[in-house]
């Protein structure tokens, strides 16, 4: 019985593997780095294709994640997405981990879209929330765990002993009392018809030994020699290039086109309305470009024409002032307040107070290669490739579009040019499908840089109102922080507003959970949605409101007198891995000893999706006088983020989020006049470059905590760190991000 | 019909020649190592040789490289690595490796011209490429180990 199911699931599993997106794509990147990847050309994917189908046929497939073939080859499907985190070589670290896998062997390939691959910890097969390691850990090595002991088995079977007489490392299953051996590849036959174990024992970590290793990415050969198939790469045979442009104003619609001109243009081969935009398909990406600057499109505005920076600074300010939220145009609702642990607010021993207002943008994404994806819709079947976050929503817009089943929607996943939160939204998915559907022709949709800016879903911009008291110890003893902003659950969840009742996490991550012990606390949150589209970007509402709570907990300190670093170690003392984190990079930097003249320190601390992380940052205003800017010359990291899987990508990850932080700290600032998005490309949106880089010292903490996410964790305590270096520097707040050296108070 | 020659090989491309030479890569050659980011000569993805000198191919209309020797990534180096591409997987530069081809293309360009450039010159010649995922620290890293194991030149 059991048997008859293990079979065909692993009928089920291989049916999968070659339709999924991995083989088809033929992204195979061996873990041997003499190895030659194949030329990642679509073409010679096809025929890859062919030859692996032999192979593939043939192979052991425990589970879903693993697919061991008789050349000894271990392919592991990567559930997540790639998008520089190094999933590619994190997720198979944990199965070669348990398999005793030998790791030149591996080779990995992108899950399709199916519901084996969701992950764990949020159920569905999205990459974001940091979650990948540590929706993963268990469910990977489980699956190397079980293919392990159905080797040892097949093994001791072989043999005529005992399982217990044989142990398995590098590729090999050995006998203990000899030296005999067989390799996997020789195992399979006999494996694959064993019944699947239930719960194999795991290592324990002090038996790792790849685990906690620097191992090299399995990506950087391609990605350095140009062979990675990004989604903007996507060829295929008869494929045509569309643009689609969009009413620049949030949520316009189309009154009337004139395509005439544009139509003639060498190349073009339509221009038509979808329900995103009008399209323009041509033979090729300059053809389409050329074509929509010569099409004439009026415009049915809307609701937001009016709408500007102003005026949406104005609703955060009354929704806060009157503790009414604007959840949707005039809809409104009291204000919700979180986490209070003493509402009352009224203490006897209060000796000052203080109070301040803190704003921050909202931010484009604006990963390096801009939104794409390429569809090719067919009667029976629909085939999406995309630079996707989100296989499973990817799917279900191909269904919803198409109209055909979900099993017959294939999602390939390519290489992302950058993710940020991004890429997991569906609106170039759409386009794509939409265009395919209906010319019935494979079609790849690029937006250029200036759809990408001006159609993002952006960071929520917000408004902070604070308060707080000291005893006459200059010890904080009340904390309010009020938070205006956009929801972006509201703008995912219709009604979310109605919902859950005016409440967003999202935005009040990193102010509702303030580490410090204040026996007087209060958060709310005002949710005030003025038509701008939102979304979640790298490290959500953490990265705005680690800014506001960590600098003006620095003006608390300020304010008794104490040091700010002293002060947030004595309120620390319940939350060790906090105070560890900031003791380790205090220490590291010198804090408190004397630096190169002119500059100076500042420090903060972040807890985000389960990690935790102290930076001090050394700057110094340089510049003649009304031309001065900021020189950020150092950042001294200390990160403890549980069991490191792989601590090169652990520190890229920092090094990563402490630029794409800097970036937002120093430059990025989304603006709205006429509801439509002012800058457009780099000039006016610009992005930290190389002679704006500090020197970043990152030290891991090591212990036996359950890893924590990583790729969001580097960006939220890099903004307050640079700003209180700020006011160290200048005597003056920073209020508002970005930084401008002329609007500090 | 106009003829190019890209990594030493004669191409007959049928398009005007006021197309990009970027979009002549990608969308006719097939030669996709090559990226667009901006378009407008704002970010470097798009980085190429041209008579070996790095140039934005974005802005670079075809009818400038007729009669020139175009560069890109695929063909900086014939089977093996070349030195700097080996120095980025040495110090294990990429992360979504979008922006790397753009970047190593200014780097080779840099270090022929400086082989061993100081942190300024580094500035100088790399500020025109954008990392969106911040792999600066390890770029500056990877341009000094190319710049005691290469030649200074391909
Ligand atoms: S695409 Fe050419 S510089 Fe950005
Ligand atoms: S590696 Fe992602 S943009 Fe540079």
């Amino acid at each position: 019985m059991d048997r008859q199911i293990d079979q065909d699931r692993r009928k089920f599993l291989k049916t999968t593997s070659l339709l999924g997106g991995g083989l088809v794509l033929g992204i195979q990147l061996s873990g041997c780095e003499s190895s030659d990847n194949p030329r990642t050309t679509i073409k010679n994917m096809m025929t890859a294709q062919q030859q692996e189908q032999q192979s593939v046929d043939a192979a052991f497939f425990p589970n879903a994640f693993l697919r061991i073939s008789a050349d000894n080859r271990i392919t592991v499907h990567v559930a997540s997405s790639e998008m520089g985190q190094g999933v590619m070589t994190s997720l198979p670290m944990l199965i070669a981990e348990e398999l005793e896998a030998d790791w030149s062997m591996i080779n990995t390939e992108f899950a399709p879209a199916h519901a084996d691959f969701e992950n764990p910890k949020s159920g569905r097969q999205i990459t974001g929330g940091s979650a990948s390691i540590r929706g993963f850990w268990q469910a990977m090595r489980e699956a190397g765990a079980v293919a392990r002991d159905m080797l040892l088995t097949a093994a001791a079977q072989t043999w005529g002993i005992d399982k217990d007489a044989c142990y398995a490392k590098t590729g090999r299953v050995y006998q203990r009392a000899s030296d005999q051996h067989l390799t996997y590849g020789e195992l399979i036959e006999k494996a694959q018809y064993l019944p699947v174990p239930k719960s194999p024992a795991l290592k324990k970590p002090d038996e790792f030994r790849i685990i906690g290793q620097p191992v090299p990415r399995l990506d950087n050969k391609v990605k350095v020699t140009g062979q990675a198939i990004f989604g903007q790469d996507i060829q295929l045979p008869g494929m045509l290039t569309a643009m689609v442009v969009r009413c620049p104003v949030f949520e316009g619609k189309i009154k009337h086109i004139n395509a005439q001109t544009a139509k003639n243009i060498k190349g073009v081969i339509d221009i038509f309305e979808i329900e995103t935009g009008v399209a323009v398909v041509a033979e090729h990406f300059w053809a389409a470009k050329k074509g929509r600057d010569l099409l004439e499109i009026e415009w049915n505005e809307g609701d937001h024409a009016k709408l500007d920076s102003d005026s949406i600074h104005q609703q955060f300010i009354q929704s806060i002032n009157n503790g009414k939220v604007i959840i949707d145009r005039g809809n409104t609702k009291k204000i919700l307040n979180l986490n209070i642990r003493d509402a009352s607010m009224n203490h006897t021993s209060t000796k000052q107070q203080t109070a301040a207002i803190f704003e921050t943008p909202y931010l484009a994404h604006t990963c390096m290669e801009p939104m794409n994806c390429t569809a090719h819709v067919q009667k029976d079947r629909c085939d999406i490739w995309v630079p996707t976050q989100g296989q499973e929503p990817t799917q279900k817009t191909g269904v919803k579009i198409t109209g055909l089943p979900k099993e017959k929607v294939f999602v390939h996943t390519t290489f992302l040019g950058g993710g940020f939160g991004r890429r997991a939204e569906q609106d170039f998915v759409k386009d794509a499908i939409l265009i395919s559907n209906r010319l019935k022709q494979p079609v790849k949709v690029i937006w250029t840089r200036e759809d990408d800016i001006q159609h993002d879903f952006y960071r929520p911009a917000t408004y902070n109102r604070l308060t707080a008291s000291i005893d006459k110890n200059g010890k904080p003893v009340a904390w309010d922080h009020a938070i205006a902003g956009s929801s972006i659950l509201h703008r995912i969840v219709p009604f979310a507003g109605i919902i859950f009742r005016g409440k967003d996490d999202t935005s009040t991550e990193g102010a509702a959970n303030l580490p410090y012990d204040i026996p007087n606390f209060k958060v709310s949150y005002a949710m005030v949605n003025p038509g701008v589209p939102v979304g979640f970007w790298r490290s959500v509402g953490n990265s705005q409101n680690s800014f506001v709570t960590e600098c003006f907990f620095d003006e608390v300190a300020a304010l008794g007198n104490k040091d700010p670093l002293k002060l947030r170690q004595q309120l620390l003392s319940k939350k060790p891995r906090h105070k560890k984190v900031l003791d380790i990079a205090a220490e590291l930097s010198g804090w408190g000893k004397s630096l190169s003249e002119d500059h100076y320190h500042g420090i903060a601390v972040a807890e985000s999706f389960g990690s935790f992380v102290a930076y001090v940052a050394e700057v110094s205003i340089e510049g003649a006088a009304k031309h001065e800017y900021i020189k950020v010359h150092r950042i001294t990291a200390a990160v403890d983020c549980g069991i490191v899987i792989n601590p090169d990508t652990v520190i890229a990850q920092i090094q990563g989020g402490i630029v794409f932080g800097l970036t937002a700290t120093l430059h990025g600032e989304i603006t709205i006049k006429q509801g439509r998005v002012e800058q457009s490309n780099f000039h006016d949106y610009p992005s930290l470059r190389i002679d704006e880089m500090p020197v970043i010292d990152i030290y891991l903490v090591k212990n036996a905590e359950l890893p924590g996410g990583v790729g969001e964790i580097g960006v939220p305590p890099i903004a307050p760190a640079v700003a209180n270096a700020v006011f160290a520097a200048t005597g003056k707040r920073v209020r508002k991000l970005p930084i401008h050296l002329n609007k500090l108070i | 019909m106009t003829s190019l020659n890209v990594n030493d090989t004669l191409y007959e491309v049928d398009i005007e020649t006021d197309t990009p030479l970027l979009w002549v890569l990608r969308d006719i050659i097939g030669l996709t190592g090559t990226k667009y980011g901006c378009g407008v000569a704002l970010c470097g993805a798009c980085t190429v040789h041209i008579n070996g000198k790095p140039a934005r191919s974005c802005v670079t209309p075809l009818a400038e490289v007729i009669g020139k020797q175009v560069t890109t990534i695929e063909g900086l180096s014939k089977n093996t690595l070349h030195p700097v591409q080996q120095a980025w997987i040495d110090e294990q530069v990429p992360q979504c490796g979008f922006c790397q081809s753009g970047q190593i293309m200014s780097a080779v360009a840099l270090l022929r011209k400086k082989p061993h450039p100081t942190d300024m010159d580094i500035d100088q010649a790399m500020k025109g490429n954008i990392c969106r995922c911040g792999t600066y620290q390890r770029i500056r890293a990877a341009i000094k180990k190319a710049s005691t194991t290469s030649p200074g030149k391909s």
